[in-house]
């Protein structure tokens, strides 16, 4: 029975699209309605107000959250308030055993965070299974090991808490935010009132959970749920002394416009449009799964995507054709499948912000490519999509998107690469691929960009600073520099 | 056919302007690729397809008549008593077992795989390799795995490697030439990749990663180089080269991820015998084993597998 190689290459079509391999859900308990975290207690929110909170791959609500008030907000950083004498005062060795504590429950209960994770927010389960949960984990680590050390990380200064911090965090990495802001906080000492993003609540509630656990003295931590009124009254409190904002520009510039005057400390991550620029000299296959990581990633939802590709225009073509046959092979569908490469649009306002600049490049007259792609019914899905014949007034090459959406541009020269490079309001991240280390370098000191990554893109460790340059917001976190922004040195 | 070659005297400039890998992405995409999960139906699909793609192989210097004897059996009827599982694609075997394996195998579409040019290491004369090849063809083999000059290769002497593929490929006549690279031997993946353009621009009809005598021997991310040199090579000259992982395969899993990164790389049309192969001496009773428990949901013991 010998099968022919046309009957075996359909064959190979047919049965090779992998089956279904869905990540197990059921050790994952989702409560039907959170409260707020208070104190060190979840409790019932003065407004008596919920919210739902949906999955957005499904559009079924997950469970309801509470809408944090005035006075909830108040509670909350009291709450804070009390708590940072003790915690200040706490030997730095104890601050750190908690912060240790924290680190090894969050990788203890990993695969419940990376489902709640994907579920609420619509991120593929490998990325926040490979990627999220365990950076998480690692900035608890990494911060743990600077709270006894604050002397020796900045010699011949004295470094003391600020206070309460006011965090406000984004919904593209709900957990790895919540980490970003509330290591470097605690480790410096400061007790912190944290808001996650409206539509990424869950995780932050399983970390009201660990908290509790951990038995982390009250008040340290408090976490207050709601939409953009509560976080502008977190930010607005008087008992709060430093704030730190991720999230996106025009918010970043209320924000800092509220606090002139107020003495509060501020650090602002904001949007970006990010260049991933190719050299003719590149490694182009590796330079392709840098490009799809780039701006593909989190579907687009990262402040520091690749989302402008700038490609020496002698090597274009074998590349476009490289990049659109990679397109193809990405898989888009239910998140919690392991094999899932792009998820769900995060909520149904973002797709159509998405829908909308797509549009305004159309119109405009860039060239449209997207693979074939079956786009599931319910839920908020948008294809990996690719922009041809962009110049540099399209809004497409502009604004910040957001979503899978990159938009192609040429260059002949360095000179003209960075050129371009930097033509843009904001300076988040950037990338150079080419084999000329002595290109790289030149570049990076051209670049005004925060992050200039090499030959890879999108790669974060904890110890490595991160933040922008214009109106990609100021501050640093991450490194030595995301502790000096929790604490008082002079 | 080596005067014609048009690239002759240009081979070393020509190798030098082969792009680069680099080895980070290269190692990272081949990590995230392993990490797919292959399930249910394709599992049983991808089984099925490994064994057919299978190069069964032994390369010892104690094999006699009666251990190619009992390996051919095997490869034609992996699992005695159940014909749903498929024939391997070949066994392969040293040029001196030739002719046991043509006998055991008549009548089988099973192939007979000969290694020859002084495999393993290729340090010897390259009329002997001729001599070796042609003698290998008559004696019955369809396909001939031979082995580059690494020597040359590391030395930078491309012309010599070049003109000696061309001229085991003429030897070859119809039988099909594998080329093996010794992976393991080159390096980097620079030298992969130059190596693998090489052999195909030669007449490579496969391009191999290892003998199987030297660690590392086939490992996911040099596979991925050398299937993304066959698809520029491809795109270029319109030539579909196949590629065999070799070396160190032994478990189903690992022969599951090459298929993966086989479809994601080179996509279906190379998922067939013609232009993929698993060279494996200890894989197939491990594949048998995962098919048994696919159908059944049970492990057998390994007491129900024939050792051969």
């Amino acid at each position: 029975m010998a099968i022919t190689k046309k009957q075996s290459t359909e064959l190979a079509k047919q049965v090779f699209e992998y089956a279904p391999a869905p990540e197990s859900i059921d050790h994952v308990k989702i409560q039907p309605r959170y409260g707020l975290f208070i104190n060190g207690k979840l409790v019932e929110p003065h407004s008596k107000k919920h919210f739902p909170t949906i999955n957005p791959a499904t559009e079924k609500k997950l469970a309801e959250v509470s809408e944090a008030d005035e006075v909830d907000v108040d509670r909350a950083v009291k709450a804070a308030g009390k708590a940072f004498d003790s915690w200040a005062h706490l030997a730095p060795s104890r601050r750190a055993r908690y912060l240790f504590r924290i680190s090894r429950l969050i990788q203890e209960r990993a695969r419940e965070l990376a489902v709640v994770e994907t579920m609420d927010g619509g991120k593929p389960i490998k990325e926040s299974r490979d990627v999220d949960i365990p950076l998480s984990a690692a900035h608890f680590f990494y911060y743990g090991g600077w709270a006894d050390k604050l002397e020796w990380a900045f010699p011949n200064r004295r470094p003391r808490p600020l206070g309460v911090a006011g965090q406000v965090i984004p919904w593209n990495f709900p957990l790895l935010m919540l980490a970003w802001k509330i290591a470097p906080a605690l480790a410096a000492g400061n007790t912190v009132v944290l808001k996650p993003a409206e539509t990424t609540p869950l995780s932050a509630m399983v970390f009201a959970e660990i908290c509790m656990q951990a038995e982390l003295p009250p008040g340290v931590v408090n976490i207050v749920t709601g939409a953009g009124k509560t976080g502008s009254l977190v930010v607005a409190h008087p008992g709060v002394k430093k704030v730190a904002f991720t999230g996106s520009t025009e918010v970043g510039k209320l924000i800092q416009r509220s606090l002139a005057g107020t003495g509060k400390k501020l650090t602002l991550e904001l949007g970006g449009k990010a260049a991933n620029i190719v050299f003719e000299d590149a490694p182009l296959d590796q330079a392709v799964e840098g490009i799809v990581n780039g701006i593909y990633f989190n579907q687009g939802h990262v402040c520091c995507a690749g989302s402008r590709l700038l490609v020496q225009e002698s090597i274009a073509e074998p590349l476009m054709e490289k990049l659109k046959r990679r397109l193809g092979t990405l898989r888009l569908g239910d998140p919690l499948d392991k094999n899932t490469d792009i998820g769900a649009i995060n909520s149904r306002a973002q797709l159509e912000k998405i829908q909308g600049l797509v549009q305004s490049g159309l119109d405009e007259g860039a060239e449209l490519y997207q693979p074939e792609c079956v786009l599931p019914e319910r839920g908020f899905w948008f294809p990996p999509t690719l922009f041809t014949n962009v110049s540099q007034s399209y809004r497409i090459a502009r604004e910040e998107i957001f979503g899978p959406v990159l938009s192609v541009l040429t260059f002949r020269t360095p000179a003209e690469a960075v050129e371009k490079a930097n033509n843009t309001p904001y300076g988040l991240s950037a990338g150079v691929w080419t084999d000329k280390g002595s290109r790289i370098l030149w570049m990076a000191e051209r670049l005004r960009a925060g992050v200039v990554w090499a030959n890879t893109f999108n790669r974060f460790d904890p110890t490595s600073p991160f933040g922008g340059y214009k109106e990609s917001g100021y501050g640093r976190e991450g490194g030595l520099h995301g502790l000096a922004a929790y604490l008082d040195l002079n | 056919m080596v005067a014609t070659a048009l690239s002759l005297t240009h081979i070393g400039s020509l190798m030098r302007g082969v792009r680069s890998v680099d080895e980070v992405g290269a190692d990272e995409r081949a990590a995230s690729l392993a990490k797919r999960s292959i399930k249910k139906a394709s599992k049983l699909w991808a089984l099925d397809l490994a064994v057919r793609c299978m190069d069964l192989t032994t390369l010892e210097g104690s094999d006699t008549p009666g251990k190619v004897a009992a390996l051919c059996a095997k490869g034609i009827r992996p699992k005695p008593g159940d014909p749903t599982i498929p024939s391997v694609a070949a066994i392969c075997i040293y040029p001196a077992r030739i002719a046991d394996a043509v006998e055991h195998l008549r009548g089988s579409h099973v192939r007979v795989a000969s290694v020859a040019t002084a495999f393993p290491s290729g340090q010897s004369f390259t009329s002997i390799k001729i001599a070796e090849t042609e003698d290998s063809v008559r004696a019955g083999a369809n396909e001939i795995d031979m082995v580059i000059d690494r020597g040359a290769f590391l030395a930078g002497d491309y012309q010599r490697v070049y003109d000696e593929v061309v001229a085991v490929k003429e030897a070859c006549g119809n039988a099909h030439l594998k080329v093996i690279l010794e992976t393991g031997e080159l390096g980097t993946y620079d030298a992969v990749r130059r190596a693998s353009i090489l052999a195909m621009a030669a007449g490579a009809d496969f391009i191999k990663t290892s003998t199987g005598k030297v660690q590392p021997a086939a490992t996911l991310p040099v596979s991925l180089v050398m299937m993304e040199a066959i698809r520029d090579f491809v795109r270029e000259t319109g030539r579909p080269v196949g590629f065999k992982a070799a070396g160190g395969i032994r478990t189903s899993k690992q022969a599951i991820a090459y298929l993966v990164l086989l479809y994601e790389t080179l996509g279906a049309d190379w998922m067939t015998p013609d232009l993929f192969r698993l060279g494996a001496s200890t894989l197939l009773n491990d594949v048998l084993m995962q098919i048994d428990k696919e159908r059944s949901g049970v492990y057998q013991s390994p007491d129900y597998f024939t050792i051969d």
